[in-house]
């Protein structure tokens, strides 16, 4: 089953607009929003959930006013700030990061450990097709496990309903959740724009994506804001082997069809949509040259 | 005063508001980028770096000798950090979030202080002030630590030096934003007009609206979409400090890499009322919002 | 022939390899002769936050396996299980324990001397 990751590492860069417009182009394949921490993608294509899941993860402290003596231990210790106050001292849930070394040591064994609800997760139906998508609680560790988890529904979703394509709105920057997103995936397509940021942040995610030996397809967003820099990414990528399948304008479609909670190319038929299918050409083009390779 | 400049997601300004607002700031100023993933900051304020450190954090030590496999630690540790396997005692520094439970629950003291590298600090210089900015290393996944000591490091050299602090943080919600406003005075998100800012604007109150810290919101982009950010600011009786208009001048000076408060006069104005407000009080009821008429 | 441990995604010999080790549902442990066979459920993995690979490493090696038959072992697990000097065969997944065991017991499967690349720091 192919699996299509959309990166940016930067965000901004117009990454899930372009997904979405993508998993119109598409039709009926499984769409995953892998980025949990601000998950955008549902905006635009209002998935109804079919199955709802919580995402538990790890622990945290609590404590019992009515058993603590005061003593302060736990304040000094915490190495996370997480513990404030004395009368009684507070664990702020946001900080405390389950350590459990408050816990184990208090005098007067009055702190708790729970479970943590850290988000939630569904799969839904989308007029695009099914859907996996989550929600992390604010403040929550982005582990890596929860990308894991719907990826994992999301070719469990496949399977089943005999679709040919993952298509998933990745998570931003490059850390652990990019990562878990990028372990298996047959091809990488990252949306950048002429931005010294835009710049930076794609060196970074295209390290990556060759660390972990994924085919890797670049498409320059607003281009025509900075034709320069426009031109220096493709240098960059040319240096690097890595084809660049379009690049696009900036063009205010992009957010009237947000406004309207429609894809772009469901929006409009004007050229930035034009040019989206003969990017998504381009990038079937590449996936099918993975699968020839396999 | 120490301002950390937010976002509920990437791409909305939130360097590009750090970078005007620590031009235009007329008392002494310390800059720290806590975007440590994609760190950028320094594109735009071009600091001289003087020194390059590297960022480390505490991880265990086992001395294997003196340990005598009680389990203390392989029991407490909740990252999985040590493991012990048959008779051999192993450690995961990766694993590791340098809590330093193994180390107080051990009976033998058979467990030391190690490190490990994270990643590197950029100790530089810019007209406005000194500089930081925390290079997590690629493949790296524990952005926490890094964030927490150069959050430190920027604290210990402003209070020295009695210097407001300007922190851009990471986008998004989740650990690592939240380290870094953690000691932060006042938190300015960063937003734009339209359904996605929208969306992780009301996150992003969710996760930094607190009992002992100021909030304000400036809109990006102002124009380009609706009015649904300022009736959510409203609602939740949050002020609106600056809003700078779409233009395609201010985003093609952003694309060059420009400081956008320097290139407009008028921006700069916005800018330099944005610090004033921000310096108004520590009393929130006093940190009026500004609506303009336009928006009313 | 020493005992061996099969990530499984049920409790009995006819139950496919759970391709997944740290994540695996079931560990079916094994003499790969007799196909005695005991179970010991990981369920408790799929709550754990990170680690479910060294953890699940501890387990085979405290139930007194030798060898280990999954799908993909990350490097940490793969660490863990050299240093309790566990062999592991990957890339098994696809059949039932029991075809894996007995594909084993014929020296058909050889050990991996590395982790697999495609569960890479999942």
């Amino acid at each position: 089953m192919p699996e299509i990751v959309v990166l940016s590492g930067k965000g901004g860069t117009g990454k899930t607009s372009l997904t979405a417009a993508f998993a119109h182009l598409a039709r009926g394949h499984v769409i995953c929003d892998l980025d949990v921490d601000a998950p955008d993608l549902h905006l635009l294509l209002q998935p109804t959930p079919r199955r709802s899941e919580t995402f538990r993860s790890g622990h945290e402290a609590r404590i019992r006013a009515a058993d603590c003596s005061r003593c302060g231990q736990c304040v000094d210790l915490c190495r996370f700030d997480a513990i404030r106050g004395d009368d009684p001292p507070v664990v702020n849930a946001r900080q405390c990061e389950g350590c459990k070394l408050c816990v184990a040591l208090c005098p007067q064994a009055a702190i708790d450990f729970i479970p943590r609800h850290c988000g939630d997760w569904h799969i839904s139906d989308s007029r695009m097709g099914p859907m996996v998508h989550a929600q992390l609680r604010p403040g929550e560790e982005n582990s890596g496990r929860l990308v894991a988890i719907l990826r994992e529904e999301a070719r469990k979703l496949a399977g089943n309903l005999g679709r040919g394509l993952i298509l998933s709105d990745g998570p931003p920057g490059v850390a652990c959740p990019v990562i878990s997103s990028l372990s298996g995936a047959d091809l990488a397509i990252i949306v950048t724009e002429p931005t010294p940021s835009g710049r930076h942040d794609l060196k970074r995610v295209t390290a990556l994506t060759a660390h972990f030996k994924i085919v890797t397809v670049v498409i320059i967003n607003k281009g025509n804001l900075n034709p320069e820099q426009t031109a220096g990414i493709k240098s960059d990528c040319c240096q690097r082997g890595l084809p660049v399948l379009a690049t696009l304008p900036h063009d205010p479609s992009v957010t009237a069809a947000m406004l309207a909670g429609k894809t772009v190319t469901e929006y409009t038929a004007n050229g930035f949509s034009a040019e989206l299918q003969a990017a998504w050409t381009g990038i079937q083009r590449h996936l099918n040259t993975v699968a020839r390779k396999e | 005063m120490i301002i950390a400049i937010a976002s509920g997601k990437g791409g909305t300004g939130k360097t590009t508001v750090a970078a005007s607002l620590a031009a235009v700031w007329d008392r002494p100023l310390a800059i720290a980028d806590l975007d440590v993933e994609a760190p950028n900051l320094h594109l735009f304020l071009h600091p001289s770096f003087s020194a390059t450190t590297a960022a480390k954090m505490e991880v265990p030590e086992i001395d294997e000798s003196s340990c005598n496999r009680c389990r203390a630690c392989v029991a407490i540790c909740q990252f999985k950090a040590i493991g012990l396997l048959g008779d051999a005692i192993l450690t995961f520094p990766e694993m590791c979030h340098g809590c330093g439970a193994c180390m107080a629950v051990c009976p033998q003291e058979a467990i030391r202080s190690g490190c490990r590298t994270l990643g590197a600090i950029g100790w530089g210089h810019t007209p406005e002030g000194p500089f930081l900015n925390g290079r997590l290393s690629i493949g790296e996944a524990m952005s926490p630590p890094l964030i927490r000591l150069v959050r430190r490091k920027i604290g210990i050299l402003a209070q020295a030096e009695n210097r407001d602090v300007i922190l851009d943080a990471p986008p998004g919600v989740s650990c690592p934003a939240v380290n870094a406003v953690m000691a932060a005075d006042v938190v300015v998100l960063v937003t734009e007009p339209t359904p996605f800012g929208l969306f992780d604007l009301e996150l992003a109150l969710d996760a930094f609206q607190s009992h002992d810290r100021r909030l304000g919101v400036v809109v990006n982009r102002a124009g380009i979409g609706n009015h649904d950010v300022y009736r959510l600011c409203e609602r939740r009786k949050i002020p609106i400090l600056a809003e700078i208009p779409y233009q395609d001048a201010i985003a093609e000076a952003y694309a060059r890499g420009d400081i956008i408060a320097r290139v407009h006069p008028e921006i700069q104005s916005r800018f330099i009322k944005l610090g004033q407000r921000l310096r108004i009080s520590n009393n929130p009821s006093r940190c009026a919002p500004v609506r303009e008429a336009h928006h009313a | 022939m020493s005992t061996i441990a099969v990530s499984s995604e049920g409790p009995d010999l006819d139950a496919r390899v759970d391709p997944r080790f740290g994540r695996a549902a079931v560990f079916i442990v094994l003499d790969p002769h007799t196909m005695v066979f005991d179970y010991i459920d990981n369920g408790a993995s799929q709550i754990r936050a990170q680690g479910a690979g060294i953890q699940a490493a501890e387990i085979v090696a405290d139930a007194g396996a030798k060898t280990v038959l999954t799908g993909f072992v990350g490097p940490k697990a793969f660490k863990a299980l050299r240093a309790a000097g566990v062999g592991v065969v990957q890339k098994v997944d696809g059949l039932t324990v029991r075809e894996a065991a007995i594909r084993f017991a014929s020296g058909m499967l050889p050990l991996d001397q590395a982790p697999s690349h495609r569960q890479a720091r999942r």
